[in-house]
């Protein structure tokens, strides 16, 4: 994985010096919170319901056990003992006191981490498939394009102050795991005719209170204009998105008003003008960058068979691991989400468990799913009996990857100020519901994702089964949406009708489920039958 | 009643402004209905509170109990984590939010 060079610690460095100043100012009086709050905000500082919470950027969901164990001590040293992953791959700690925060941001620049950007009208942390450099479908890695483009978007003067915030994500695969066509710039790495690799450029793409699936201005970016092209799209965000209203700042709303097509030949044309600029940068900085994402020394003719006799394990096998390039390997997936537990959430403990385990099993590399899940993306076959020994006995062994309990969830009005509606508790309350009736595995593939508020954070338009958490006159109401998907096939979910209560709502899910049980034809998933049979059938099953 | 809530400049830390001073107890609160602008200035002038707000709120067994759940979610914590909250050995206390 990448490491800093002398100019990346630098600045890092240089940045935590600098806030500790911008703390120190704020404490004592010469800064007022307007004055100081765009400052901790660039630093990923947000004052939330009940503290400071610090969000820490992981560059594309990756990271090692030395970081871990950093992120593992921040959580007892400075919070409460638990860290929360949140969908766009990174970490939020809930209980940090101003004092200290300077003193965190020192703590993590020694193991080449930092909070920049993470919050912001600026580009944020960039996402990427979480089994990148693993995955068997990839055609190749995408996390040094990311990297490139990390390093244009990090501090860039241009882009420090758009209209809005910016999400980019990189994929290299048919099959998309990061959600990529709702960002505000989603990259594929395709290969063309001539087996050149290039750029699928998707903008315009987003969740929140507007959700709008990105489309293709560009099928084929070479990759030595990569940086170009990128820059010609956020130039013509920065010169007319939206300023003026903060609901329709976003790249998505600027996109849908001009059309796809008049966007693409302003993109188009400042491309132009760019490229007699020169601001690609060279080449050989991308190779540099490449050589950092080598593969991992495999072990030739790693054993490809597994004794599946202990029937635990074999269900574990089958539902959390996934395949790898490699032969001999896997993906396995960390679920961090126990039946009633809180999605995404780990406490220190658990953080220095799954740093070790990588260590031992896992070429030390752990990766952040943007489903709040932790995967070990290099596993071999041979180890994965002791690797999940270990998960298991620290509740970390979940078999329920992509199933009704795999549940995204964001913090929601238990710990975030923007907030209408819990999620958390729904979570908890639906993963109980299905695990007690013992569905979840004979429901199949079922995303289900949970929003306490129309920001989106828990992906609910996306979701095969989505909830959206409102205020109705100070009470919690939860909308139901149904026929969202995030991946290659995706769409948007779409209301079902008027919303539940607490209780309602756990019930509603599942009476959508006995209609998906009953109408499902074979080898059919939750979203391949609703898109099949339409809303009626759920409508009629939920109002009757 | 009106409360005047914010949060403590160091910790972050929800607060409730008593008459004379600020506590993390909403029930410590005092109702401050017309001086919440002037209470506001003061405290924050003197670092004493960061970003303070009026909220209503009602009385609920002699003591106060914000109107809206955002409010009494700040005011006891995570409903989730009920050992992080300000009553973690009270078994009851999710239904004073809820």
């Amino acid at each position: 994985m990448y490491k800093y060079d002398h100019y990346d610690q630098a600045m890092v460095d240089a940045r935590v010096e600098e806030f500790r100043d911008q703390a120190r100012r704020r404490l004592e009086g010469k800064l007022t919170e307007d004055q100081f709050k765009p400052l901790r905000l660039m630093n990923g500082l947000y004052l939330q319901l009940h503290a400071y919470m610090l969000r820490v950027a992981i560059p594309y969901g990756t990271l090692n056990g030395q970081q871990m164990h950093a992120l593992a001590d921040i959580a007892d040293k400075y919070d409460r003992g638990y860290g929360h992953f949140t969908t766009r791959q990174n970490i939020q700690y809930n209980w940090i006191k101003l004092e200290d925060a300077a003193d965190i941001l020192a703590d993590l620049a020694k193991v080449e981490m930092h909070a920049i950007q993470t919050s912001g009208n600026c580009i944020r942390n960039i996402s990427s498939d979480h089994f990148a450099g693993a995955a068997a479908d990839e055609i190749v890695d995408p996390r040094p394009y990311a990297e490139l483009l990390r390093q244009w978007s990090s501090f860039h003067p241009e882009f420090s102050y758009l209209p809005r915030k910016f999400k980019i994500a990189v994929i290299a695969s048919e099959h998309d795991r990061a959600a990529m066509r709702l960002h505000d710039i989603g990259i594929n790495i395709v290969r063309n005719d001539a087996g050149e690799l290039g750029a699928a450029f998707y903008v315009g793409g987003g969740m929140g209170r507007t959700p709008m699936i990105a489309p293709c201005i560009n099928p084929f970016v070479p990759l030595d204009q990569l940086v170009t092209y990128s820059e010609a799209c956020l130039r013509v965000y920065n010169r007319h998105g939206r300023r003026d209203n903060k609901y329709k700042a976003r790249i998505k709303i600027l996109v849908h008003e001009l059309g796809a097509e008049e966007y693409t030949r302003q993109v188009d044309a400042e491309f132009a003008h760019l490229l007699e600029q020169g601001v690609e940068p060279p080449l050989a900085e991308l190779e540099r960058i490449k050589e950092y994402f080598a593969d991992p020394l495999f072990e030739a003719g790693a054993a490809a068979q597994l004794d599946r006799s202990d029937p635990d394990f074999a269900v574990w096998v089958d539902r959390n691991t996934v395949a790898h390039k490699e032969p001999g390997y896997v993906s396995a997936v960390i679920s961090l989400k126990p039946v009633g537990g809180i999605p995404g959430d780990a406490t220190a403990e658990q953080m220095r468990l799954m740093a070790d385990l990588a260590r031992d099993y896992s070429f030390d590399e752990l990766r952040v799913m943007h489903t709040q899940n932790i995967v070990l993306p290099h596993v071999r076959k041979a180890d994965l009996h002791a690797l999940w020994t270990a998960l298991d006995e620290a509740g970390l062994g979940s078999p329920n990857l992509d199933t009704v309990e795999d549940i995204i969830a964001c913090p929601g009005l238990d710990y975030c100020s923007l907030a209408n509606a819990r999620s958390i508790p729904i979570a908890q309350r639906i993963s109980e519901r299905f695990a007690a009736n013992g569905k979840t595995g004979t429901l199949g593939e079922l995303k289900l994702k949970i929003s306490g508020c129309i920001n989106a954070c828990g992906h609910h338009h996306a979701g095969h089964i989505g909830i959206l958490g409102v205020d109705r006159k100070g009470v919690e109401n939860y909308q139901l949406l149904l026929g969202g998907s995030e991946a290659e096939d995706v769409s948007l979910a779409k209301i079902t009708g008027p919303g539940f209560d607490e209780n309602g709502i756990v019930d509603a899910v599942e009476t959508v489920t006995h209609v998906y049980e009953s109408a499902r034809q074979d080898g059919e998933r939750f979203l391949d039958t609703y898109r099949r049979i339409g809303m009626n059938p759920f409508k009629e099953a939920l109002y009757g | 009643m009106r409360l005047l809530t914010g949060n403590d400049l160091l910790s972050g830390a929800v607060i409730w402004w008593t008459g004379s001073d600020w506590s993390i107890h909403v029930e410590d609160a005092a109702d401050v209905d017309g001086n919440e602008d002037e209470i506001a200035r003061r405290e924050e002038a003197a670092r004493r509170v960061n970003s303070p707000y009026p909220v209503d709120a009602e009385l609920h067994d002699g003591s106060p109990r914000p109107s809206h759940i955002k409010e009494r979610v700040r005011a006891l914590g995570p409903t989730v984590r009920p050992d992080l909250t300000l009553k973690p050995a009270d078994p009851e206390i999710g239904n004073w939010v809820i």
